[in-house]
């Protein structure tokens, strides 16, 4: 695998950044406007995806490899228990309490800076999900048959 | 009537991945199942002349977050709506894991038949 | 919503194609035309959110669907399972339709949601009281990160063990116990 022409090299390179901030876009804005975590993080797996498509797999794995692929998805996992459990340790509430809102109600609705823990929930979600499926795209992509089908019975 | 045609589409999923022989072919109807599932569950809330549940700036009320009653009573369900956004990213995942599973037993057998792989004979 | 009613039967025709048809490759693409159709539904039913993440889902889910059938010689398989099986499964079919007619006379009429008729329903406080509880202008960013968030974080083990299965699964390392046994 070891890339395309010269013309989808250069297109894709264009086009990669525009759609990792388009990704970055709907993970951040996700309490406003339509997306969110799972959106995002799909956006941004996937422009990692047309890397390897265009480029080779070679390529993307020097930039990203599989064991920070799943760094950043471990990190990401951690961070949502994380946001989870500091809402249990303020005040007498429960698990998941949006204690950033509920107890400083800083920020104005429709604003950015506004309602509490869910735009780091969302920033955390789209981590794990764009680095789970960058990853498992990789492991396909690695995967070779070595050899034929010797083991025919 | 959308409903039964909803249902219809879950049938055509349900057939093909009973009846045929092709391993490929049974994670696409497992996969046609899942999109008439999300459908009818989206169906379910869904208004006639509603709008989406996303409050804008006509619709805020009061300086604390009062929305207006006109959101509330044209808003469409934003339950189902929730609940089908993770379904979606989990059908991606179990896709992956049936697509590996496909790839693994190919690799093994030399076909994708899956009457002719004696190992699965029950 | 005329148009609705025609992209459901553009739906239905390609699950349709998608399932009978003999070539692997044109099945896959027909299934890229069914996630299509059903993103522009989602959107036609006032679900943003989910045309959003169903259309980019798609795109990768064809990826690896196409990454299966591609570069495998593409035998043929026509025919089906034996006729004893094949006729047990259609009777279970045509049960399961027939449960399911009893069940479409309890619904409402497409266009009522059930919601709006209970006073107390669950919605009801999401919509009236969500900008208010937690500030977020979309509601479902809401509700899935605030109100449910057990839902979201259940979802994330799910996604997690389907991750590690699919890798597990595919690594090299199995296929070198599977070769020489002692």
């Amino acid at each position: 695998m070891k890339g395309m022409t010269v013309i989808v090299k250069t297109i894709s390179s264009w086009v990669k950044v525009l759609i990792f901030l388009f990704g970055i876009y709907i993970v951040i804005f996700g309490h406003l406007t339509p997306g969110g975590g799972f959106a995002g993080g799909v956006i941004l797996a996937s422009s990692y995806v047309l890397l390897m498509l265009a480029f080779g797999r070679e390529f993307v794995e020097k930039n990203l490899s599989l064991g920070v692929a799943s760094k950043l998805d471990c990190v990401g996992a951690l961070l949502f228990a994380a946001i989870a459990l500091f809402g249990m340790a303020y005040g007498a509430a429960s698990f998941f309490y949006n204690f950033l809102q509920q107890q400083y109600q800083y920020g104005q609705p429709l604003k950015l800076a506004s309602a509490g823990t869910i735009p780091l929930s969302n920033i955390a979600i789209g981590l794990k999900v764009g680095a789970s499926l960058f990853m498992v795209i990789l492991a396909l992509s690695t995967f070779r048959p070595n050899g034929s089908v010797e083991q025919k019975e | 009537m959308p409903y039964a045609l909803c249902f219809l589409l879950f049938m055509i999923g349900l057939y093909c991945a009973v009846v045929k022989k092709n391993m490929v072919k049974i994670v696409i109807g497992i996969m046609v199942m899942e999109y008439a599932v999300n459908l009818f569950l989206i169906m379910l809330g869904f208004r006639t002349h509603g709008e989406a549940p996303i409050v804008g700036k006509e619709h805020i009320a009061g300086p604390a977050g009062q929305v207006s009653s006109l959101f509330i009573n044209t808003s469409v369900d934003p339950l189902p709506q929730a609940l089908v956004l993770t379904a979606i990213v989990i059908s991606l995942g179990s896709l992956a894991l049936m697509i590996s599973i496909c790839i693994r037993t190919y690799e093994k057998y030399g076909t994708f038949d899956i009457t002719q792989i004696r190992r699965l004979r029950g | 919503m005329a148009i609705f009613y025609i992209l459901l039967l553009f739906v239905i025709i390609a699950a349709i194609i998608a399932v009978e048809t003999d070539n692997l490759l044109s099945s896959v693409i027909c299934v890229g035309a069914i996630g299509f159709g059903g993103s522009l539904m989602f959107l036609f039913l006032r679900a943003p959110d989910i045309a959003i993440t169903q259309i980019v889902v798609e795109v990768l889910g064809l990826i690896i669907l196409i990454r299966a059938t591609i570069a495998r010689d593409l035998t043929f398989i026509t025919g089906d399972r034996e006729f004893f099986g094949m006729v047990v499964s259609m009777v279970i079919i045509f049960t399961i339709g027939l449960a399911a007619i009893r069940v479409f006379e309890t619904l409402p009429h497409f266009g009522v949601p059930i919601f709006a008729m209970v006073p107390e329903a669950a919605s009801q406080t999401y919509i009236s009281q969500g900008l208010q509880k937690t500030g977020a202008a979309n509601i479902v960013s809401s509700v899935i990160l605030d109100f449910r968030a057990y839902d979201t974080l259940g979802e994330a083990t799910v996604l997690f063990t389907s991750i590690i299965g699919a890798t597990v699964i595919l690594r090299k390392k199995c296929k070198k116990l599977l070769e020489d046994p002692d």
